[in-house]
C-alpha cells in the first residue's frame, strides 16, 4: 500500500517540478523587457559595459597629466604571462635622484585579463578599463605605452 | 466570404467544373495533383513559419532575441537558410549504403505527407475522410521511424546508428501511449472517423465534456506525442551534445533540410491530431445550450479555430522543449513503461466506466 502511495506521490512531485520549471520560462517569455541580448553595432552609442568587465589595463592620469606609478614593478612581478614591462629611469626630485618610470609597456596581445596586477599595485595607479573594441589591423598596435608623454608622478606618492 | 466558413461548396464547385470539361479518370488525376500541390505549399509554408517560430520562441524563453538581422525582426531568416541549404554540396560517406542513404529522407517526408492527407483542416477541407482516420494516422505516423532507422544504418557512422536505435526504442514505446490516450476519447465518440469526431464536439470539446480522464489523456498525449516526434526533452535520437546530430549527422544540403522539415511537419501533424481529438478540431468553442454565445463564436471561421488550436499545442511543445533537460534513455523508458502506460490503461478503464454510467456532458 505504501509503495502505491509513494508511486502517486512521485508522479505529483514530478508534475509539480515540471510546472515549476515551466513557470520560470513562462516568466521569461512574458517579460520581453528582461531580454539581455545587446544589438551591438546598432546600440554602440548607448551601450554601457558592466563595471566589473575587464577590458584592458590603463594607467590613470589626472588633469595635470600626473599618474601615481612609482615604477616599483609589483605589477610586472604579479603578471603571470609577462604582459607588463616597466622601463625605469632616474629622475631628480628636490635635489635627489628617485626611481621613476620611463615607459609603462603593456602588451595587450598577451594579456589574459586576469586582473592580478590591479591588487598588486601599492599606489592604485592602474585600473582595468571596461573598453572592449580592441580589434586592430596591425599587431604592433597592441603593444601600448600606458604613461602619456610628458607625464610625471604625482606629488607625495612614494 | 461564405466559402471561408464551409469549404464544401468550394471543393464541390471545383469538382463540378472539372467534371464538365474532362473525363472521370482525368478529373481524379487532376484533383490528386491539385491536392498534392496544396499539401506541398502547406509543407513549405509550415517549414518557413515553424522554423522561424521555433527560433524566436526558444530565444524568448532563454531571454535572447533570436534572429534579428535578415529582414525586419529576422523574418526572412528561414528563407535565407533555405537558400543556403539549397546551395550546399550533398555529401555522401564513402562506405555509406548509397541507395538507403538517399531513400531515408524521402521515406520520412512521404510519411508526413500521408499523415497530413487525413487531417480535417476545416469544414469540408479534408483530402481523405476515412472511417478509420484515427487508426490510419497513428499507423502511418509510426512509419516515420523506418526512415530514421534507415538513415542511421546507412550512414556508416556510430553516432548515427546509436541515434537511430534510440529513436526506434523510443518511438515504438511511446506509440502505445499515443494510441491509448487517443482511444480514451474514441470511447466517447464511438467512431474513428475524424470528421465524426469533430462533429461530435459541436456542443463542447471533449477535453471539457470528458473532464478528468480526458484531461489526463490530453496530458499523456502531449508527453507521448512530443516523444514520438523526437522533440523536446525526448530528442535522444539527435542529442546534439552527445551524438553530434544523431541519425542525420552525415546528411547535408537539401537531404538534411528534408529531415529538418519533416520534424516540423510531424510536430504540426501531432498537434493537429491533438487539436482535432481533444480540442474540437475546426469546431469553434461551443458550450451546449448557450445559443447566443455559440453563434458569436461561429463568426470566427473554422480554419482559424483549427490553426489557432494547433499553434497553441505547438507552443506548448516548444515550451516543453526549451524548459526541460533531456532524459536519459533509461529514464525515457521508465517514464513510458512504469508511469504513462499503467496510468493510461487505468484512465481508459475509468473513462469506459464514466461512459457506461453516462457521467459525462
Amino acid at each position: 500500500m505504501k509503495s502505491i502511495i509513494n508511486y502517486f506521490k512521485e508522479i505529483l512531485f514530478g508534475l509539480k517540478s515540471l510546472v515549476k520549471g515551466m513557470a520560470v520560462t513562462g516568466h521569461y517569455i512574458t517579460h520581453p523587457k528582461e531580454i539581455i541580448t545587446q544589438q551591438y553595432p546598432e546600440n554602440r552609442e548607448s551601450l554601457k559595459m558592466f563595471e566589473r568587465f575587464r577590458g584592458e589595463v590603463v594607467l590613470l592620469h589626472d588633469e595635470n597629466n600626473e599618474h601615481k606609478c612609482t615604477g616599483c614593478t609589483a605589477c610586472e612581478v604579479a603578471c603571470p604571462n609577462g604582459s607588463i614591462e616597466i622601463i625605469p629611469k632616474r629622475v631628480e626630485i628636490d635635489g635627489r635622484k628617485v626611481k621613476a618610470i620611463d615607459q609603462f609597456v603593456y602588451h595587450l596581445q598577451m594579456c589574459t585579463m586576469c586582473g592580478l596586477c590591479i591588487p598588486a599595485c601599492p599606489t592604485d595607479a592602474i585600473v582595468m578599463a571596461n573598453t572592449f573594441e580592441h580589434a586592430v589591423f596591425d599587431r604592433s598596435k597592441l603593444t601600448k605605452i600606458l604613461n602619456k608623454p610628458g607625464s610625471k608622478i604625482m606629488d607625495g606618492i612614494k | 466570404m461564405n466559402w471561408l466558413y464551409d469549404f464544401t461548396y468550394l471543393t464541390q464547385s471545383i469538382h463540378e467544373s472539372l467534371s464538365r470539361n474532362f473525363e472521370q479518370g482525368t478529373v481524379v488525376l487532376i484533383e490528386m495533383i491539385l491536392v498534392g500541390l496544396a499539401f506541398m505549399i502547406l509543407f513549405a509554408l509550415l517549414g518557413l513559419v515553424l522554423v522561424y517560430a521555433e527560433r524566436k520562441v526558444s530565444a524568448f524563453f532563454q531571454q535572447r532575441l533570436g534572429p534579428m538581422r535578415v529582414g525586419k525582426w529576422g523574418t526572412a531568416q528561414t528563407l535565407a537558410d533555405v537558400i543556403k541549404l539549397l546551395m550546399k554540396e550533398p555529401l555522401i560517406n564513402k562506405n555509406a549504403d548509397k541507395f538507403l542513404f538517399n531513400l531515408a529522407p524521402y521515406i520520412i517526408m512521404i510519411t508526413a505527407f500521408m499523415t497530413m492527407a487525413a487531417l480535417p483542416f476545416a469544414k469540408g477541407l479534408q483530402a481523405l475522410d476515412f472511417d478509420i482516420g484515427l487508426l490510419y494516422i497513428s499507423a502511418v505516423s509510426s512509419l516515420g521511424v523506418v526512415g530514421i532507422l534507415l538513415a542511421g544504418w546507412s550512414s556508416d557512422n556510430k553516432y548515427s546508428l546509436i541515434g537511430a536505435l534510440r529513436s526506434g526504442a523510443q518511438v515504438i514505446s511511446y506509440e502505445l501511449s499515443v494510441g491509448l490516450s487517443l482511444l480514451t476519447i474514441v470511447i466517447l465518440t464511438g467512431s474513428l472517423q475524424l470528421s465524426v469526431i469533430v462533429e461530435s464536439q459541436a456542443n463542447g470539446w471533449w477535453i471539457f465534456k470528458g473532464h478528468i480522464p480526458a484531461v489526463i489523456a490530453f496530458i499523456i498525449f502531449l508527453i507521448a506525442s512530443t516523444a514520438e516526434t523526437n522533440r523536446g526533452p525526448f530528442d535522444l535520437a539527435e542529442a546534439e551534445s552527445e551524438l553530434t546530430a544523431g541519425f542525420h549527422t552525415e546528411y547535408s544540403g537539401m537531404k538534411f533540410a528534408f529531415f529538418f522539415l519533416a520534424e516540423f511537419a510531424n510536430m504540426f501533424i501531432v498537434s493537429a491530431l491533438g487539436a482535432t481529438v481533444f480540442l474540437g478540431g475546426w469546431m469553434p468553442f461551443h458550450i451546449g445550450g448557450w445559443e447566443v454565445f455559440n453563434n458569436i463564436m461561429d463568426y470566427i471561421p473554422p480554419i482559424f479555430w483549427f490553426f489557432g488550436k494547433v499553434s497553441f499545442i505547438i507552443f506548448l511543445m516548444m515550451w516543453f522543449r526549451w524548459t526541460f533537460p533531456r532524459l536519459r534513455i533509461d529514464q525515457l523508458l521508465t517514464l513510458e513503461w512504469k508511469y504513462l502506460l499503467p496510468i493510461n490503461l487505468m484512465n481508459i478503464l475509468v473513462m469506459a466506466f464514466l461512459v457506461l454510467m453516462g457521467w459525462y456532458f
